[in-house]
């Protein structure tokens, strides 16, 4: 995995200028709820992008050779193979419908010629092989070219089958299926360095799997109170470090961060560190703890630091300081004077991911209106982009955007009332090298990356 | 020189009350909406055990007889067949006459017995992705 600085990668996200690259998905304006994407994810080295959705699909897309006779276009993602993860079940004993949406994909490190991920909905984990083949036997003994059966008696010779090229396939098998661990919603699964063992999360609890044993697995945080009127907040996210095996983080709906060490008991109910940002009582309001509440925690590929979102800012915390975030970058402050009818529409409970630069010097998280914004840690600067059917001709720069919030609003901005709650960028990846990033709007993926020189 | 001590205090006062406007117009926005939001759900956050948002949560496609009004708004909600609901309606239905006009379908609450028709079909077909188109 690419640690920091991978081989040549330009310092930052706003000394570059971000042009279009490629926009998948349909055009029309009546969106199926099916198609709507709940998580993208590069795999470790880049060459290939994964994509969930509500219906339960999983999308590969696979990056092409670079073409010397275009050499100023990087290689394009294509689709490399789809296949149906999930499907809708009902559990009759609960009344419980649950969904098919894959609510995150993380990929496995490669270790031979095949690739495997896993993907989740709400209560069942899945370990998927991607596999490749390009040669297929002909010349079976006891079966015709087409496949039916010869009979038995009528052959007089034997033949040994021969290998002949064929056009690739890539073919998609569940190789385990991780089940019945979790009472509440997964939110989380995140691959151990150790490449053997993964967590799952959900919101009461983590679990501890090996990818080998499927009827297994080890309770590591339980945070259910005996009396479920005594609930105070629930896990919203948990990831295990980079290169401590026996280090993970879980955030919460209240704010905060617990880091934990599986060194120090079997059950790590009790925390190493916790990280906290102490808040001013006076400013306390009814929204405090719901705003407060962290959507994402992704470690820095360094591993020295973490970034959390919560819904109007980003903060990135350096492990060894708990006290408060060494960083703290605004999404979208001008929608703390609009959360009485963020509330009402539900969108205060959006929840967005963030994610780093392969680098780590620059950090990226969406927001409403199809924008997404990037802040570069060395430079200080912060640019707002917008992921639009408008800004895609090929090569075509991207124009900073600028939400106006009072007063006169200059041309080219958009005032805060103007902002399209619907159209929400969720989820976003960068590739682990270079500066291309994959942005989920909706039913549509974009694809972006740097203007090479 | 009292009136000249007069002028200045004006000056100060004036002063810290800007300070003072400052700081509040800091904290503004969010008490401000939620004074607009307190007006227009006086009940919000009356409600004693542990809090709502992390119980709508829990029991995101539940339908709970019992809590359902806790929970912000029925047709946010997933429906589908409920045992309590239709005894509720069952013994209900043999002290009335038959409802002659099923009320909204959205509507299934113990006061009527739902029937196939009401209930939303389950998911159907697997369709290949059109990211894949």
């Amino acid at each position: 995995m690419a640690g920091a600085g991978g081989g040549g990668c330009p310092a930052g996200g706003n000394d570059l200028q971000w042009c279009f690259s490629q926009v998948k998905g349909a055009i029309d304006e009546d969106v199926a709820e099916a198609d709507i994407i709940s998580t993208v994810e590069f795999n470790y080295s880049g060459d290939l992008l994964a994509t969930g959705d509500k219906g339960g699909r999983v999308v590969i897309f696979q990056r092409e050779q670079e073409n010397k006779s275009r050499p100023h276009s990087r290689g394009e993602y294509n689709v490399y193979s789809t296949f149906q993860s999930h499907e809708p079940e009902f559990d009759y004993l609960k009344s419980l419908e649950i969904e098919e949406k894959i609510n995150k994909i993380r990929w496995l490190p490669q270790q031979n010629a095949a690739h495997f991920l896993l993907s989740t909905n709400d209560k069942t984990i899945k370990l998927w092989k991607i596999s490749e083949r390009d040669k297929r036997a002909e010349g079976y003994n006891l079966k015709d070219e087409d496949g039916r059966l010869r009979d038995p008696f009528r052959i007089t010779a034997l033949r040994v089958p021969i290998l002949k090229p064929m056009d690739l396939m890539v073919e998609a098998s569940p190789r385990r299926i991780f089940a019945n661990a979790h009472t509440y919603h997964i939110n989380s699964i995140s691959v151990n360095s150790d490449h053997e063992t993964y967590l799952s999360a959900d919101d009461l609890r983590i679990n501890l799997w090996h990818l080998e044993i499927t009827d297994r697995s080890f309770n590591i945080v339980d945070i259910k109170p005996v009396n479920m009127e005594e609930l105070t907040e629930v896990i919203t996210a948990a990831e295990f470090h980079p290169h401590q095996c026996n280090v993970f983080v879980y955030s919460s709906s209240k704010g905060t961060v617990r880091l934990c060490d599986m060194r120090s008991s079997a059950l790590c109910d009790r925390h190493s560190k916790f990280f906290e940002e102490p808040e001013d009582p006076s400013s306390r309001s009814f929204f405090s703890e719901i705003i407060s509440s962290i959507s994402d925690v992704k470690f820095s590929h360094s591993g020295r630091y973490m970034m959390t979102r919560d819904y109007l800012s980003v903060k990135v915390w350096d492990l060894n300081m708990e006290s408060r975030p060494v960083e703290t970058h605004q999404v979208h402050e001008y929608l703390r004077s609009k959360l009485c009818s963020l509330y009402e529409n539900d969108c205060i409970f959006d929840k967005f991911e963030c994610c780093w630069s392969g680098s780590d010097s620059a950090i990226m998280t969406g927001s409403y209106n199809n924008f997404f914004r990037m802040f570069d840690r060395n430079t200080r600067r912060d640019v707002t982009l917008e992921a639009s059917r408008e800004n895609s001709k090929p090569r075509a720069s991207l124009k900073p955007r600028k939400v106006c919030t009072g007063g006169k609003r200059k041309k080219d901005e958009i005032s805060v009332d103007s902002l399209d709650f619907n159209k929400k960028i969720l989820h976003t990846a960068w590739h682990p090298a270079e500066n291309i990033i994959a942005v989920a709007a909706t039913n549509n993926l974009y694809i972006f990356q740097d203007k090479v020189n | 020189m009292s009136q000249k001590q007069e002028e200045e205090n004006p000056a100060e006062e004036t002063g810290e009350e800007k300070q003072d406007t400052q700081e509040k117009e800091g904290i503004l926005p969010e008490r401000a909406e939620e004074a607009k939001l307190k007006a227009k759900y006086p009940s919000l956050g009356q409600k004693p055990g542990g809090s709502d948002f992390l119980m709508k949560r829990l029991q995101k496609g539940v339908w709970d007889t019992l809590n359902w009004s806790v929970l912000l708004g029925v047709d946010k909600m997933q429906k589908y067949f409920d045992s309590g609901d239709y005894n509720m309606a069952k013994a209900k239905m043999k002290n009335k006459q038959l409802p002659s006009a099923g009320p909204d379908k959205n509507l299934v609450t113990g006061d009527h017995i739902p029937t196939p028709q009401d209930l939303p079909q389950r998911k159907s077909s697997l369709v290949t992705s059109k990211l894949a188109g």
